[in-house]
């Protein structure tokens, strides 16, 4: 329960409408889009402005009430689910694209924004936003931030991160910074704007973005190709990138996944394949061209069962069906799916792949595998019945030794999904204790009260590493 | 991958005693397993209509199961908002597509709304008026003849103008008095009236079909029930009307009373069962979407169910029989109007696409028509806000989102609006009437518009 002179002062901030504290506004924001995590906020607010945000920030902080940014809660990570209760503050309302600057090639936008509506208009612009995780026709421009984001085309363009160079952003104290700029280069002290794309709303609230835009290529090939040997297909992986080709789209489908999607989508695949490929080049149409061909080659000299190049928009759209489907044909098996995101060097993708089978088996769980095969970034999806306490601890135990292969290969246990709740009790796996403490110390600067996001990041205790059985 | 035995003993449903009676009915009516399939992605969320007109999670797909599982669980009472969140819902069942996890939506929603009204205390007039239409109406053919003729009477007899002369109507709820604007000249001469039991195929027939002619469309659009047969005939079909048939249920269905519903479903599956037919075609698409669905309403109904699976596998929409079995006639705009080329739009009927899955068909059979150029309006697939009944108990909701509508509308500079839906067809019409110039864009059922069109049109 909020104390009643907080509430009577956030309701004059934005105005009784924008302020809720009944049971339907709470419950409908106590989830994200991670499974089997619920928290009651005590309130949800909607701020139209920067200086809304301010405000509410101030009196938050005066009142030592914790809050929660969201976008639309799409993230898989527990990260917007109001652990400690608090204040969820939505920013749909901040949604608008404030300006396009075709001189500079810049947006600037406000957080609330829907990542597919920023894209459409930049596409209708002439201009190419990259970033494309697979929830954004969902997901906001301000969550893409707090996340930074990835997608398909990361590999050849780079995620969130590499787009994102200004932010004006609340701090848990009401005060208002801005970092970075329409700019380049800029060097002038720490890069704060690189820090806060990431964090997960745990430092700061983004309330406006100035994003990187890029012309678009000029054609687009795609082609699949089959394997009965998962390490031929991973061994053309790390081939194409040798060749100094770096594709817009190289996915990977490991067999488990291979005969769901052919089960959900009929689209007689070839199910005693180990895995499937799906590569995609764009550019200009002499380099798509050239490109394409050496993959095949490539393709062909791991012994790839079946090579399949499009010949047309039509024919590339059914070679995309499969990878497209992959995700649904999942989620329809069991009444639970639970997505990760652990990510390796692209030359140990095979290495991760099998090992993710193995660790399966041994726990007697449903695991596929699909990602980006191109930069390592895998979805070990495990598909089970929240209802059911004993298979879901299995799973449990299963993601664990998978974080901890992960990093075993030289990998890490969240490569674009984020830590949130999820994944931190094993963040100090990943970074160390030095780097925890650093980390926590950037944390205590920001937001000394941890009103922001309280919970998320930071576990209260490392989870103990287990011991790994090999062979 | 190896798939898990579902043999674990462990709870399916939360075992609570809800102090609550409507929450002790909210769980027991409710499909847990569906509640659970929800894995809150959001991907429904720029699929509804209400959350884009709010941007407000309660009012979206996830936010109303998470409503419903939380009264489930016993983390909240379902108090007069989680009601009113219920029958928000336009129920146009366009999250259903964009599920991932294929959860049934549309379901989910009638038995929330059935467990509501099972608690409901309505007020005199409101109950009045249920009654008399759900149970007074809409099921008996003899009575809904004798509203046809009283509308038919009081629109021509003179009534009509002395009525609105008098300024009576503002007595009148709006939605309701801008409705009696727009109302077609009803009739008391249904389609069996007009062209009996039995219609043969032109030519050789392909299959014997029979027609759903359903409840509103008979009275207020006879003459499409007769166009659609004789379309049918014209693509080869031989068309019987069992003349027990009753009304749907829909209507029904979507306001929380399912006894009812399955009660004229099991009149119509009586009813049906004699034609010997290979298919049953409905022209609405809303009637459409809970027949095919008759399978799952009396899934639970020993006695009905293997008739019902039967039943519900046969039915089809009348465009998507003519695109997968007919031989569509040649349609050509110069066999109506000796005007100009026209433009032609399409307003979805959300349970033709969604539910029946076949949103495609009439695009098929409006682009094969000689002269006229097919146009998508934007955003055809967004429900019109019509959704059954919605215009009336949800009128604010539903203006707003017709005043989008039109706006899409009015861009295509279509000189005609289809649609495939009764409910559509007469909400596409007030939004002409209201944001439109009605003598520029006709708003015609397509079953209408190509038969019409036939180049070659003869009684066989």
């Amino acid at each position: 329960m909020l104390d009643a002179a907080l509430t009577r002062r956030l309701r004059n901030i934005v105005g009784d409408k924008f302020f809720r504290d009944d049971s339907e506004a709470r419950v409908a924001h106590s989830y994200d889009g991670t499974p089997m995590l619920q928290s009651l906020p005590d309130g949800v607010i909607y701020p139209e402005t920067t200086g809304q945000v301010s405000e509410i920030m101030q009196a938050l902080s005066a009142h030592r009430v914790p809050v929660v940014t969201r976008g639309s809660g799409s993230n898989l990570c527990g990260g917007t689910v109001p652990i400690q209760g608090g204040v969820v503050m939505v920013m749909h309302r901040m949604n608008r694209i404030l300006e396009v600057d075709m001189e500079n090639l810049t947006a600037t936008v406000q957080p609330g924004l829907i990542t597919a509506s920023f894209i459409a208009h930049i596409e209708s612009l002439g201009l190419f936003y990259p970033p494309d995780p697979s929830s954004m026709r969902i997901s906001t421009i301000g969550g893409n931030i707090a996340e930074c984001s990835g997608g398909l085309r990361g590999l050849k363009y780079g995620t969130t991160k590499d787009y994102v160079i200004g932010l004006e952003a609340v701090l848990a104290s009401g005060e208002i910074v801005r970092t970075g700029g329409k700019l380049m280069k800029d060097v002038a002290g720490y890069d704060l704007t690189k820090l806060l794309v990431g964090s997960e709303g745990t430092l700061a609230i983004v309330t406006e973005a100035t994003l990187k835009l890029v012309p678009p290529p000029a054609s687009k090939k795609t082609m699949l190709a089959m394997y009965k040997d998962l390490y031929g297909a991973a061994r053309t992986v790390s081939r194409i990138i040798e060749s100094k080709i770096i594709p817009a789209t190289l996915e990977i489908m490991d067999n488990p996944t291979i005969r769901v999607v052919d089960d959900f989508a009929k689209l007689g695949l070839p199910r005693d394949m180990a895995a499937i490929l799906l590569i995609e080049q764009d550019g200009d149409p002499e380099t798509v061209e050239r490109d394409i061909a050496r993959i095949q080659e490539i393709c062909d000299s791991e012994q790839a069962d079946r090579v399949e190049v499009a010949e047309s928009r039509e024919h590339a759209e059914r070679l995309l069906t499969a990878r497209r489907s992959a995700f649904t044909a999942l989620a329809r098996l069991r009444p639970t799916t639970m997505l990760e995101d652990a990510t390796v060097p692209r030359s140990r993708i095979a290495d991760m792949v099998l090992r993710i089978e193995e660790i399966a088996r041994k726990h007697g769980v449903s695991i596929a595998t699909f990602g980006h095969a191109g930069d390592g970034n895998l979805h070990p999806t495990a598909t089970t019945d929240a209802r059911d306490a004993d298979e879901v601890h299995r799973v449990e135990l299963a993601f664990e030794e998978i974080f901890e292969a992960a990093i075993a290969l030289g990998g890490t246990i969240t490569g674009e999904h984020g830590v949130g709740m999820v994944k931190a009790p094993f963040l100090e796996w990943k970074v160390g204790a030095a780097g925890m403490e650093v980390m926590k110390g950037i944390k205590r600067a920001f937001d000394p009260d941890h009103l922001l996001n309280p919970g998320k990041m930071f576990a209260k205790e490392t989870r103990k590493r287990v011991v790994i059985e090999r062979g | 991958m190896a798939n898990p035995t579902e043999t674990s003993a462990y709870p399916k449903k939360p075992a609570i005693n809800h102090a609550n009676p409507l929450s002790r009915t909210l769980l027991a009516k409710l499909d847990y397993d569906q509640l659970t399939n929800c894995m809150r992605c959001g991907f429904c969320l720029p699929a509804c209509p209400t959350f884009r007109e709010t941007g407000l999670e309660p009012e979206s797909p996830r936010g109303r199961i998470a409503l419903m599982k939380a009264v489930a669980d016993g983390l909240m009472e379902p108090d007069q908002a989680f009601a009113d969140q219920m029958n928000h819902c336009l129920g146009c069942r366009a999250c259903e597509p964009a599920c991932p996890a294929d959860v049934k939506y549309g379901q989910l929603i009638e038995q929330a709304r059935d467990a509501i009204e099972d608690h409901a205390e309505h007020g005199l007039p409101v109950k009045g008026i249920r009654n008399l239409f759900f149970k007074g109406v809409f099921p008996h053919r003899g009575r809904l003849k004798w509203m046809g003729k009283g509308i038919a009477l009081y629109q021509k007899s003179g009534l009509r103008s002395v009525v609105r002369g008098a300024g009576l109507l503002r007595l009148l709820p709006k939605p309701v008095r801008e409705m009696e604007g727009i109302i077609p000249e009803a009739s008391g001469q249904g389609v069996v009236e007009r062209i009996g039991t039995f219609y043969p195929a032109k030519g050789e027939a392909i299959a014997r079909v029979a027609l759903f002619r359903g409840c509103i469309m008979d009275v207020l659009f006879a003459e499409t029930n007769v166009n659609t047969v004789k379309l049918l005939s014209e693509a080869g079909f031989e068309v019987v009307i069992p003349p027990t048939q009753t009304c749907c249920g829909a209507l029904h269905a979507h306001s929380g009373e399912m006894e009812q519903a399955r009660e004229l479903a099991r009149s119509n599956l009586r009813a049906f069962e004699e034609a010997g037919v290979s298919y049953i075609v409905s022209n609405a698409g809303g009637c459409g979407a809970l027949l095919v669905e008759y399978d799952h309403l009396l899934h639970d109904d020993p006695a009905y169910r293997e008739l019902a699976a039967k039943f519900a596998a046969r039915v089809v929409d009348i465009s998507q029989l003519l695109v997968s079995r007919g031989r569509i006639p040649a349609f050509d705009e110069a066999a109506a109007t000796a005007a100009e080329p026209v433009t032609i739009t399409y307003q979805d009927s959300c349970h033709l696409r969604n539910v029946m899955k076949s949103g495609n068909a009439p695009r098929q059979l409006m682009r094969s028509v000689a002269n006229a150029t097919f146009v998508e309006m934007q955003e055809a697939d967004r429900c019109c806000g019509s959704a059954g009944i919605y215009n009336v108990t949800q009128p604010e909701m539903a203006g707003q989102i017709l005043d989008h509508k039109m706006e899409h509308a009015n861009r295509t500079g279509a000189r005609y609006l289809l649609t495939s839906n009764p409910g559509c067809l007469l909400q596409m019409k007030l939004g002409v009437s209201k944001h439109g110039d009605p003598a520029a864009m006709e708003v015609k059922h397509v079953v209408d518009f190509l038969y019409e069109r036939i180049a070659d049109r003869s009684d066989p």
